[in-house]
This record gives C-alpha cells, structure tokens and sequence, in this order.
C-alpha cells in the first residue's frame, strides 16, 4: 500500500479476535498455531522449539525483530509473491500488478527470480521463510467462511503463477485464516532451515532449505526437503525425497537427490547461478540434518 | 456519498468467537484509496499490508478533507504520560502521530517502510517499527520512545553507553538502535557479539558506526546484569 501497489478502500482490523494461542491438539496430533500469532512469539515458544525446530530457524531467518514482533502467522502466510517489477507502479508491466501487461522481469534484471515451477506470466519468488519450513512439515491451512470451515493442506495452499500470476493462494475472498496445524511428527526434531543470502541477516533467500530426516539403522528412511526462493511458492522437493528413500544419508546420495530436483529448472540471465546455489544448498542442509544426533 | 468513514465497535457479533472488532468503511472519493476488495484484502493482505494502509495516509493527511465523522478518538500511555488524541484520522501510523501530532520528533522516519528501523519504539515492551502500525489498532497501549528512556537528566545506561563509544555519526538511525537496543538486552539476545548483530540487523546505520554500537550495547549489558537470560 506504501507503494501505491495496493489502493484498498476497506480495512478491517481483526487484531483483536482470539486467534494468538499457540496450542497442542488432543491426542497426540500436533500442534495448532493461531493465525494472530506473532511471529516472534512462534520462534521461541517451547512447543515449537521443542518439537519443530526448523520451523523456529526459518521464523528467525526471515525480517528483523521488530517485523517478527508485528507479523502474525496469517499474514506471513499472505506475504505477495513480488519482485521489484511488482513494486514499482511507475513501471508499466508486471502481469501481478495488472494482469495481462506483461512481465519486466522475463527480460529484465531477475537476479532473485524464479528457476522451477514458473511460467512467462510471471517468475516472482514467495519471499516467505516461515512457510518455507511449513510446506517441509506439511502443515494444515485451516481457514473459515461464512459456509464453514475448512483445511488446505499446505501444498495447496499457494499457487503456481500459471496463467493467473494475481493470484497467489487459494484462499477466496470471503476466508479468513484462522490457525495453522502442525501434524505430529517424531522426526522433526532431526530438521535444520538453511538459508542463503546476500547479506548475513535481514535479507531476502536467494535460496533456502528446510529438511527433515527420519534415519533408521543408517538408511534414510524418508526426508522432507522444500526450497524457498526458487519458485512462485514454497518448493516441495519431492523428486528429491524420492531419491532419497532407502538410501544411504551420504554426500554422493544428498548430490543425486539435489540433481534429481534441480533437472528440470531453468535459468534466466541474471539468476542461473541459483541452479547450482540451491543443488548445494540442498546437500549441505541435507550434511548437517544427517549429523544431528 | 453520505458517509466517509463508518467506524463501528462491534460487542457482539452473534455467530462465532469474533470478539469486539474495528470495521472501517470508506468510498471511494480519496483518490490515493480506490476501490479493490475491501475488507477481504485486508484478510488476505495481512497485517504488514494492513498497517501500510497508512501509506497513502501520510502523504495526504494534509490534503483530505477528513471529516469528524471519519475521525476516531484514541487514547495511548506515552513515556509514562496519558494521551487522549480526539479527531484522529485511522490512517495515521503511529510514527506519524508521535512526530507531527504530539511532536516527539525523536522516533526518525527513516525509510517508512520497515527496512530501517530509524523508527523503532516499544509498544507495550516489544520493539516495533512505528511505521508499520496505524495508531488506531494500538488504542489504549503503552508506548515508549527515545524520550522517555532518560530518567529526568539522568540518562538511560543505553543512551550514555552509545555516547561514550561514540555509537553514531550523523545520528539519525541513533534514536531507533537505542530503543531496539534496550529491548535487545531485556529480551536476553544480548550474550554474544554474534547475537547482537543478528538481533540489531534490523537497525540499519548509514554511517556505519556498527562497531560502536556493539560495545556500547556490550557496556549498557553488562551494567544491567541481563545479559545471560535465556
């Protein structure tokens, strides 16, 4: 809105519905975190800490402390999809912006863009980290309408760009966020977030990984690998969990599991070193997940 | 065209947990807020998004013709003194309020879009940016900014700390590293200097005084003996 992007006539402060608990479901089935729910509060409440570490590091890879302090699960959730071509309103053409006007970023300076799941409407990368560590721990949506409720799984929650790049989730216009579900899963506390970036903090990924490694006997029994900078939405990394049932968790398994997700992704002028950048980043946070006892 | 701005407090919303809740309506006549989903997009902006409503706001304070029926009566505790701001209009931030309203100029814009930190005060204890969040949805909280740090002439351990180590130069991200820097060490981020510049790094200095303000942060810590919570 600061940019003249968003021209809203409407605001509702829904600040105040008791949506900020950070609770355990019953039986055993996980945990539910409150849409409202800051940020800050979410990285170092022991339920999350204790149990989902990674989600913890991804919260506190993202922003600063005083963003952390003011976002709130949801709307992390309902971060834009953006590049700089989006922000801009001076520049005529972003197909998110106003649709069908094209995309600067195809021919333009596209350093922080897309290279898997893209389409020539629009190659923006969701800047969320902390739903970078939901889609890894296949988090639930749950959202209400004025029909009910329902749950998204997390997968289907954000959108690929397709043709309809102004749309970045499946959320419709009368639905309100109002928790997230974390399922039960014994193995998250072998997890790790990995985060490349420009800067040392307070910076956007360039690439990003969040993994979690269910080992049994030395044999990686399954893994849970999504990338975050890389796509229009968080990247879930199945081609490279795949690869990786049953193997071994070694460098020369972690490299094939990386070449299996990358194989398809394709570079633009300005930002094919991500290929390379995220096969890497896969291995290393693959390396150090496998050496948490 | 009736009604600018049709602001309701609504006790009780009969179906579901809703609480009391803030509607604002508004036509479309100000230029700078055309139409887009109303309420929905707050829902599906966000907060961040919902907090730069006031973006347009800043800007054209000055030129709407707001009426006193748009405008909304707010009462927050600031440095310890009780303000009631009648005729407020709901896009104002709160960095805006503090500095062109109740002129306590020292919270700095910066940038006015969270990426600096110039304007960072503690609303109810936590460091925030003040130009992130609308003056209407912190009714009734505590604010403190970098003039309510000193205790009369005696300034805060922070403030003296960042004088002697010569934490600044121009000294305009100055008042925002102080405020961040006190929450730093309560919130117990304060242990190491690797902590330190992770939990600052949403303080940015221009000038580059980063040094400086690390062992002035170092120094205030250790005077207040927080250093190790956590």
């Amino acid at each position: 809105m600061k940019m003249g992007v968003e021209t809203p006539s409407q605001l509702v402060d829904i600040k105040r519905l008791p949506l900020t608990q950070i609770e355990e479901l019953p039986n055993g089935k996980g945990v539910r975190v409150g849409a409202l729910v800051r940020n800050s509060d979410m990285a170092e409440h022991p339920l999350i800490t204790s149990r989902y570490p990674v989600l913890s590091q991804a919260v506190l890879a993202g922003a600063s402390p005083q963003l952390r302090n003011l976002a709130t699960t949801g709307g992390n959730l309902l971060q834009r999809t953006r590049c700089y071509y989006f922000y801009d309103p001076a520049f005529p053409a972003c197909n998110k912006r106003k649709p069908g006007s094209g995309c600067g970023a195809l021919e333009g300076f596209n350093r922080i863009h897309a290279i898997l799941g893209q389409s020539d409407q629009c190659i923006a990368t969701h800047p969320s980290d902390m739903c970078v560590a939901m889609a890894a721990l296949d988090a639930v949506v749950r959202v209400q309408g004025p029909k009910g409720g329902r749950e998204i799984p997390f997968a289907d929650f954000h959108r690929l760009p397709g043709s309809t790049p102004e749309r970045d989730t499946n959320l419709v216009r009368d639905e309100l966020i109002t928790a997230v579900d974390l399922p039960a899963i014994p193995f998250a506390t072998r997890s790790h977030y990995l985060k490349v970036r420009d800067r040392a903090s307070y910076a956007f990924a360039l690439v990003s990984v969040a993994v979690l490694l269910d080992l049994n006997g030395g044999q990686i029994r399954s893994a849970r690998i999504a990338l975050g900078g890389v796509a229009h939405k968080p990247w879930r990394a199945l081609k490279a969990e795949k690869e990786l049932a049953g193997k071994k968790p070694d460098p020369q398994a972690f490299r094939l599991a990386a070449e299996a997700e990358l194989a398809d992704a394709r570079g633009y002028k300005y930002n094919s070193f991500k290929i390379e950048m995220a096969k890497r980043a896969i291995v290393r946070a693959l390396t150090t997940v496998a050496a948490i006892a | 065209m009736t009604s600018e701005f049709d602001l309701r407090t609504e006790n009780d919303v009969p179906s579901g947990p809703i609480g009391k809740t803030l509607i604002f309506t508004r036509t479309s006549r100000r230029r700078f807020l055309l139409q887009v989903t109303a309420a929905i997009a707050a829902f599906t902006l966000g907060p961040r998004f919902l907090a730069l409503a006031q973006a347009a706001a800043a800007g054209a304070t000055k030129t709407a013709d707001l009426s006193t029926h748009d405008a909304v009566n707010v009462h927050l505790r600031i440095n310890g003194k009780d303000y009631a701001i009648d005729q407020l209009d709901p896009r104002v931030t709160v960095l805006d309020l503090l500095r062109e309203r109740l002129h306590l100029t020292g919270s700095k814009k910066g940038c006015d879009h969270g990426q600096c930190g110039a304007c960072t005060v503690l609303i109810n204890g936590r460091r925030v940016n003040s130009c992130l969040t609308l003056a209407v949805v912190n009714d009734g909280a505590e604010i403190t900014t970098i003039e309510g740090l000193a205790n009369g002439e005696q300034l805060h351990p922070m403030q003296a700390a960042f004088i002697k180590h010569d934490g600044f130069q121009c000294g305009y991200c100055t008042p925002g590293q102080i405020c961040s820097a006190v929450a730093l060490v309560k919130e117990g981020h304060a242990k190491d200097d690797a902590q330190i510049r992770e939990w600052m790094s949403g303080n940015i200095c221009r000038c580059g005084a980063y040094t400086n303000i690390l062992a002035a942060i170092k120094e205030a810590r250790d005077q207040s003996g927080a250093a190790v919570k956590g």
